[in-house]
């Protein structure tokens, strides 16, 4: 449950492009980590990384290393499927499985990967549910499809689905991007209450966000469209909004480009 | 009560002179009787020419009535729509024709004994006999280059999808393409060579490979263009869940389109099933009941309407049922697109609440 993450010198790529290089940071367990950057500086790309979801991209490739309590994910002999079942991720859209109901999306990750018992699933469902706070909205209705329910109750349902499989780490790219403000509420609170359980990485454009969720953050760069993105700094939240130790980030946070 | 005279008065730049709903309806009725008119005073006795005389006015009716009322660019647009409604019934006349004369002429000898009786000894000039053998012959052949034809090309657009990347999912795509242009008759004449290579006497399941060959390309296409739809966020939704690629496609993608898959596989069985030239030569044909396809002659529904016309020298009994046949075949290949339907519709994906 909730392990460390340490990247050392990790450089992605797409095809020929070099979309993030060398980059460097430990991600703590039982924390929030948000990443902020411009917009293409490749944050979603590092993200991708943590999970080996970037290969999955045609001509995606990545050089150096990322160390899940001291297991290289990109060591000889790893299987990309297994650590995805270690490190969840939630997508920027809620992504329901359309022809799943609410119950079936949330199990879909056990029942995909191996046989449980009905009863077993239940429970895993209702804590999960629980877990994301959607329990009380959806219970009577556990057989209807997933994808009748609102954008944030969807989103919410995306996340009981990802927590279900009990990862290590949970990946989220910009969950609350596609959601009004009290659904966006919901799930800042449902952050907080994750952190207690497992290590948390979220990728926003909405700095205000990042100052509220985060224990650290990490600011992200690039010197210019089509050079590769670079982490420019990374420290406690507070910190890096009161008084980060480079000016670019100064900048981009006080709102001087960006 | 004066200012308000002076408002209506006054020319707005949002309004403007408009025809009545009804105008299409009477330019239309208009142009039909002055087009029966025109062809009866000059003499044309085909009532094609009348309706596409008809059709003619209608569009110039309309662009001239428009364009003095209503101004030259509301013409055009109803031009258009009016283009539009003449080339959906230039679309739709043949079709309702051809089902029109096919039930009319079809249903004279078509009844339970005629679908549930073979040719048997009866002449192809007499009375009497039926379809049995053929339907037997068609649900055989169709059914067996269904399933050859159907899980290869399924399995192909997976493939091609999926994990296609390079050069071999380029030349699998490229001969998928040039099979869709293979004229049945040579499908035929390839099956045809194999059966002479090992001499081998004309049975049902030669026609089977034939019909599967044509079948592949159509059903690779139709299901790449479904699995292209599924989004991709689907994908990596389980992907990032752990699953395994295989696990992926079989139990989110391929549920996702199935319906779509569906309805494709079952408009290439409709098209196979109308199939003669294969059958013609694989298959041979036979007056009586073979209910084994892997040995010896037998018929097809085509294959029977095709020998009815060529072989009864214009008796009027071989006539209808070369006709009764043909209905059979049409209500066959529509109860397939129905049950396509039905299919797609009960495999959607959910969007109520």
């Amino acid at each position: 449950m909730a392990k460390r993450i340490d990247v050392s010198g990790l450089t992605a790529f797409y095809g020929s492009h070099k979309a993030i290089e060398d980059i460097s940071m430990t991600v703590e367990p039982r924390s929030v980590t948000a990443f902020i950057g411009p917009s293409g500086c490749g944050k979603s790309t590092f993200l991708r990384t943590l999970n080996r979801m970037h290969e999955v991209t045609p001509g995606g490739r990545v050089e150096g290393k990322v160390l899940l309590d001291d297991e290289d994910l990109y060591g000889a002999g790893i299987d990309p499927v297994s650590v995805r079942r270690e490190v969840g991720m939630v997508f920027q859209r809620p992504n329901p499985f359309p022809t799943m109901s609410i119950f079936d999306n949330v199990a879909a990750g056990l029942r995909l990967n191996g046989n449980y018992k009905k009863s077993e699933l239940n429970d895993i469902v209702e804590k999960s549910l629980k877990g994301a706070n959607l329990w009380n909205e959806v219970k009577d209705r556990l057989n209807k499809p997933g994808s009748g329910l609102s954008g944030g109750q969807q989103q919410r349902l995306c996340i009981a689905r990802a927590i279900a499989v009990e990862p290590d780490v949970l990946l989220m790219d910009e969950p609350c991007s596609a959601l009004d403000p009290i659904s966006t509420l919901a799930i800042e609170d449902l952050i907080g209450e994750l952190k207690e359980r497992f290590t948390i990485v979220i990728v926003t454009h909405n700095m205000q966000q990042a100052a509220r969720v985060s224990d650290r953050t990490a600011f992200f760069n690039l010197a210019a469209v089509g050079q590769p993105g670079r982490l420019i700094e990374i420290d406690d939240t507070e910190r890096i909004f009161s008084n980060p130790s480079v000016q670019a980030t100064e900048d981009y946070i006080s709102g001087r480009f960006g | 009560m004066s200012t308000a005279a002076v408002t209506d008065k006054r020319h707005s730049t949002l309004r403007a002179a408009s025809l009545p709903r009804w105008t299409p309806w009477v330019i239309a009725a208009g142009s039909l009787v002055l087009g029966i008119g025109i062809s009866m005073a000059a003499g044309l006795d085909s009532q094609v020419q009348w309706g596409l005389i008809a059709a003619v006015l209608f569009v110039l009716g309309t662009f001239g009535v428009a364009a003095r009322v209503e101004g030259r660019r509301q013409a055009k647009d109803r031009v258009a729509t009016s283009l539009v409604w003449v080339a959906f019934l230039l679309a739709v006349v043949p079709l309702v024709s051809l089902i029109w004369v096919t039930v009319v002429r079809g249903v004279k000898v078509l009844d339970v004994y005629f679908l549930t009786h073979s040719m048997g000894v009866v002449a192809d000039t007499e009375p009497g006999g039926g379809i049995y053998h053929a339907i037997i012959g068609s649900l055989e052949q169709v059914g067996l280059a269904t399933l050859i034809g159907a899980p290869i090309g399924v399995l192909t657009a997976i493939y091609l999808v999926e994990y296609g990347r390079g050069r071999l999912a380029k030349a699998v795509t490229f001969f998928v393409d040039v099979m869709t242009g293979i004229p049945s008759i040579v499908a035929g004449l390839f099956i045809l060579s194999l059966m002479l290579i090992f001499e081998m006497q004309p049975f049902g399941f030669a026609g089977s490979l034939a019909l599967a060959i044509l079948m592949m390309p159509v059903v690779v296409r139709s299901t790449e263009e479904m699995l292209k739809l599924v989004p991709n966020e689907l994908r990596e939704a389980s992907l990032a869940l752990g699953v395994p690629k295989w696990r992926t496609i079989l139990k989110v993608v391929l549920p996702t389109s199935v319906g779509g898959i569906t309805t494709g596989i079952m408009l290439a069985v409709a098209r196979i099933a109308g199939e003669t030239a294969p059958v013609l030569l694989l298959v041979f044909g036979n007056p009586f009941i073979n209910n084994n396809p892997f040995e010896g002659a037998q018929a097809s529904l085509p294959l029977y309407i095709y020998q009815q016309f060529a072989n009864s020298a214009g008796s009027g009994a071989a006539f209808d049922r070369a006709w009764a046949a043909s209905l059979t075949l049409i209500a066959f290949v529509m109860i397939l697109n129905l049950v396509a339907r039905g299919i797609a519709r009960w495999k959607a994906p959910k969007t109520g609440r």
